[in-house]
């Protein structure tokens, strides 16, 4: 019997329909909730409503929920999905499962993962190949801790699509209320998340409203049914934007005449006659040509498994990286990365592995133990002693040889790696490198007894950084010294960095062009991580125009602990403002590569918040801020703990 | 003559790249398989590539060919056969091991068969585990493979939607459903101890319309019984059992009757059901199945009615 092999449009006239299915790529998503929340009735109800059900399906299903259902009378949807003997025996799901289905506009693949204790693990399985998270919430139920759980690891593998399925709408006789509350709650709790879309729907599996088809009980619902969504979701991801990166599995000796490199493009495009570097020696040689059976290509793009020949007789083997040389990967022997760990036996510092990145596997040793996350409530937890089983934590690694990567935040091709037991040769943990630690390759860090926890908790408040940026005269310093003067009125301990305070001494020795702003939103980014550490709200407020250098100091902070704020205005508002003469000066020569005039300015994608600074006075955006801050600042589950000191 | 010459002109393409592209969808399943074949051919000492030579096995050669480009396939193929294999299947075997130069391997239980296993007197479940499954583990052990690669796609069975790309063996070729390696991003743990094996999946993420798809848009040669035709068949127990070769064994009653059939998938002989079909191309039987309102196992007896047999079956060491 088969569960997915059905691809038949029914409900969506395929006549209708522009783009047949085999005309795109497929959508593969995952699910996720709490035990019960009805994740596999909704993937039940996605094949049964979007597809059809085949008569031998239909008739497996129904005698299945004769002998295991538990809806009475009806289908029980859940049992399409459960195939295992002790699945059905216990009304569980055990491992993550994949199905398909198709609709008239687009093929799925969705990963159904277990909400059970094993949760992190399979989660992370399933969402590591994601691109879109379904997160189910009972809507009589709300936010529940395993949800705010689901949320952080979908966010911490670099899903950027979520939609919140707040389910069982119906038996809450399909209030709009109850809804815009769960809503609203999420919105709080997933800010520091940085998702990019973040669609919610009310709906119910059993039922089936909202969907394949919005639901006549929802009046006040006005997007659309979730298959809708999910066949319109774009997904692409900057990945095809990104430098280019080929891991290199097996080298082609067809004959003497031929030697190619084997490999899948991970990201950006390679082209004939392009220049590469491969990582391992440095050398660097051009593309002759790119092999395939059916003929050679002039460029391939990010997902192509490909043949290259190159210009020159380079050293190039499996476990190399080839690049993009104006845009070189890291190359490093310490590491410091996030770890899903998903071993039953604990991982200690000390412990040695292997870790496969990429095509490359090394022997390597976790030197260190940095934090722990908790992800229910994203507060970091300095110094364990040990990771057990689903423990997300921030580590340090120290690998036999060099390896090459991008930090995960970049690419998630170039920067996730898996630890193996060298024993057991089993999967230990799932990895995501935050940076290379080389630079300081002699310079350890300093344990300190009181620790960051401890100086929060002294202050009796969540320290944070918020980060204020917007052009030249759109407003950031004005708002950020109003904050800092409310904050203090509430006896809050606080410190502001002004960009232009910070070229007065630090950040003296800085011009304008993009690696010295680089560098400057760097320095910044450091003391902003120092000064939160030290256990106060620190505002910035700087130019910082480029999204890449922004995303880099984000990086440096735990979940939750830096907040962008994008202060708005138009370059002719700011201009006319001026209020440091600092257009006049750069319109006069005296300021080149000045943001808003000959220097572009990227804003962020996902701030969380935008004060336009043109509808707002400067006292109702700093009302905001404080209030963004005074929400996130207090202890999340009613102050902190002893065990937290 | 003037029209194809401006035509020419105005064409800037090379007539190389000409050929229709992939559909993102197919394209991105292609890749992907290669990504994995090549990785087992990387990693692991000794692989073979099962060849049941049915439809998703010609998907798994023709991958095989463009994976490793221009080299052939660095890896034998093996092909269990049941001594009951469609004359059609073992004729297209021949012929696809002749025109690539296959390194083809067959095995088969000539000591089971000696003694009498047949389809039609030994228990179906009984006579798939000694024709199939053990023929499968003891052609592995005899020729040390540490990885198989196998046809398998997760929209088959529930059982095999569980499954691994890379699906780790103990020894004795033992499948534990509920101890399976995490499969992360494309980061897949190759390491074996010893005595373990790994079977190795790469159209997982393939329909049985993706198959299809791709041997219509690839061109992929296939056995013939694919196709429509008329055919001799008899109708038993519900199903269309053809009449292949002369040790066909009648039930009182039954009659041979011709019939337009032709097959979802290929067993041996006299175990596998036809269906009526007028699907005479490639193009018609991507058609049927979208209109289709049966899985493509229902014809499928030795699957039988009973629960999870497939998952009994593959902890067994079927693949």
């Amino acid at each position: 019997m088969t569960t997915s092999v059905a691809t038949r449009p029914a409900g969506l006239d395929p006549a209708n329909d522009t783009l047949p299915v085999r005309d795109r790529g497929a959508l593969r998503f995952i699910t996720c909730g709490s035990v019960d929340d009805g994740k596999s009735t909704l993937i039940g109800r996605l094949l049964h409503d979007s597809i059809g059900l085949l008569e031998d399906q239909i008739a497996g299903l129904k005698d299945d929920s004769r002998r295991f259902g538990t809806t009475g009378e009806e289908l029980d949807l859940a049992l399409l999905l459960d195939g295992l003997e002790a699945e059905r025996e216990q009304g569980i799901t055990i491992d993550v499962a994949y199905r398909f289905f198709s609709t008239a506009r687009r093929a799925f693949v969705v990963a159904d993962t277990p909400g059970h204790a094993q949760y992190t693990r399979n989660m992370a399985t399933g969402a590591s190949t994601a691109e879109l998270a379904v997160l189910l919430v009972d809507a009589r139920k709300g936010l529940l801790e395993q949800t705010r759980r689901h949320a952080a690891i979908v966010s911490l593998l670099g899903i950027r699509h979520v939609v919140l399925a707040v389910n069982k709408i119906d038996l809450v006789d399909f209030s709009q209320e109850r809804f815009d509350a769960i809503v609203a709650d999420f919105e709080v709790f997933a800010a520091p998340l940085n998702f990019r879309s973040v669609v919610a729907i009310p709906l119910s599996a059993r039922f089936g409203d909202n969907v394949t088809t919005r639901s006549r009980q929802t009046p006040w619902y006005e997007g659309p049914s979730l298959i809708r969504h999910l066949e319109a979701v774009d997904t692409v991801d900057d990945v095809d934007q990104a430098a280019f990166r080929m891991a290199v599995q097996w080298v082609n000796r067809a004959s003497i005449d031929f030697r190619g490199v084997a490999g899948t493009v991970a990201s950006g495009r390679v082209s004939v006659g392009d220049s590469v570097l491969i990582t391992s020696s440095g050398q660097t040689t051009r593309v002759k040509r790119i092999v395939t059976q059916d003929g050679d290509l002039g460029s391939a793009e990010a997902g192509r498994a490909i043949t290259l020949t190159f210009t020159d007789e380079v050293d190039v083997s499996r476990g190399d990286l080839i690049a993009e040389p104006r845009q070189r990967p890291a190359t490093a022997r310490k590491l410091s990365a996030d770890l899903v760990w998903m071993g039953e036996t604990p991982g200690a510092a000390g412990d040695r592995y292997l870790l496969k990145i990429g095509s490359a596997t090394v022997p390597a040793t976790v030197t260190r133990l940095v934090d722990t996350l908790d992800v229910a409530t994203l507060a970091r937890r300095d110094g364990p002693l040990s990771f057990a089983l689903n423990t997300i934590g921030r580590v340090e690694i120290e690998a036999a040889s060099r390896v090459a990567f991008d930090p995960y935040a970049d690419n998630r091709e170039t920067g996730a790696f898996i630890l193996i037991d060298r024993a057991t040769h089993l999967t230990v943990a799932a990895g995501l490198v935050v940076d290379g630690l080389d630079r300081a390759r002699e310079v350890h860090r300093h344990p300190v007894d009181v620790t960051a926890t401890v100086r929060a908790a002294l202050k009796s408040q969540f320290p944070l950084t918020v980060w204020l940026t917007g052009l030249p005269g759109s407003g950031k310093s004005t708002i950020a010294n109003l904050v800092e003067r409310r904050l203090a009125a509430l006896g809050r301990h606080t410190t502001l960095l002004d960009g232009d305070n910070l070229r007065q001494g630090l950040n003296a020795d800085l011009g304008f062009d993009a690696a010295a702003r680089a560098e400057n939103v760097r320095r910044v980014g450091e003391v902003a991580k120092l000064m939160t550490e030290a256990g106060l709200i620190t505002l910035v407020a700087l130019v910082s125009p480029f999204r890449a250098d922004r995303d880099r100091v984000a990086s440096l902070f735990p979940i939750g602990q830096f907040v962008e704020v994008f202060v708005d205005a138009s370059p002719e508002t700011c201009r006319a403002r001026d209020p440091k003469g600092l257009y006049a000066k750069a319109d006069a020569g005296r300021i080149v590569n000045f943001t808003g005039r000959d220097q572009a300015y990227e804003p962020p994608q996902t701030p969380a918040l935008v004060l336009r600074s043109e509808e707002l006075s400067a006292e109702e955006a700093a009302e905001r801020v404080v209030d963004l801050i005074l929400a996130r600042i207090e202890p999340p589950l009613g102050g902190l703990d002893s065990a937290q000191l | 003559m003037s029209a194809v010459r401006a035509l020419k002109s105005d064409d800037t393409t090379d007539t190389r790249d000409a050929r229709s592209p992939l559909s993102p969808h197919l394209q991105r399943l292609e890749d992907e398989a290669i990504f994995i074949m090549r990785e087992v051919v990387a990693e692991f000492r000794n692989p073979v590539m099962l060849y049941s030579v049915g439809k998703d096995s010609s998907v798994m050669l023709h991958i095989a060919r463009k994976a490793f480009f221009p080299a052939k396939p660095p890896f034998p193929f093996l092909h269990i056969a049941s001594g009951w294999d469609f004359k059609a299947l073992l004729d297209h075997r021949d012929r696809m091991a002749r025109d690539y130069g296959l390194d083809l391997l067959v095995h088969a239980n000539d000591a089971a068969a000696a003694a009498g296993v047949n389809p039609f007197d030994t228990e179906t479940g009984e006579y798939s585990r000694l024709m199939l499954t053990e023929v499968l583990k003891s052609a592995l052990d005899q020729h040390g493979f540490d990885a198989a690669f196998g046809g398998g796609r997760r929209d088959e069975e529930k059982a095999r939607a569980k499954e691994r790309i890379f699906s780790h063996r103990s020894a004795g070729h033992v499948w534990d459903p509920r101890n399976q390696r995490p499969e992360l991003w494309r980061l897949f743990n190759t390491r074996l101890s010893a005595g373990d094996t790994m079977r190795v999946f790469p159209l997982s993420n393939w329909t049985e319309l993706d198959v299809w798809d791709y041997i219509r848009a690839e061109n992929i040669p296939i056995v013939p019984i694919y196709l429509a035709a008329d055919r001799q068949v008899v109708e038993r127990d519900g199903a269309l059992i053809m009449v292949d070769d002369e040790r066909m064994r009648f039930r009182p009653d039954e009659q041979v009757v011709t019939r337009r059939i032709r097959f979802r998938t290929l067993g041996c002989w006299p175990l596998t059901g036809a269906v009526a079909s007028e699907a005479t191309s490639v193009e018609d039987i991507v058609s049927e199945i979208v209109a289709s309102r049966t899985s493509e196992r229902e014809g499928r007896l030795v699957d039988g009615a009973l629960q999870a047999s497939m998952e009994r079956k593959k902890r067994e060491g079927y693949f």
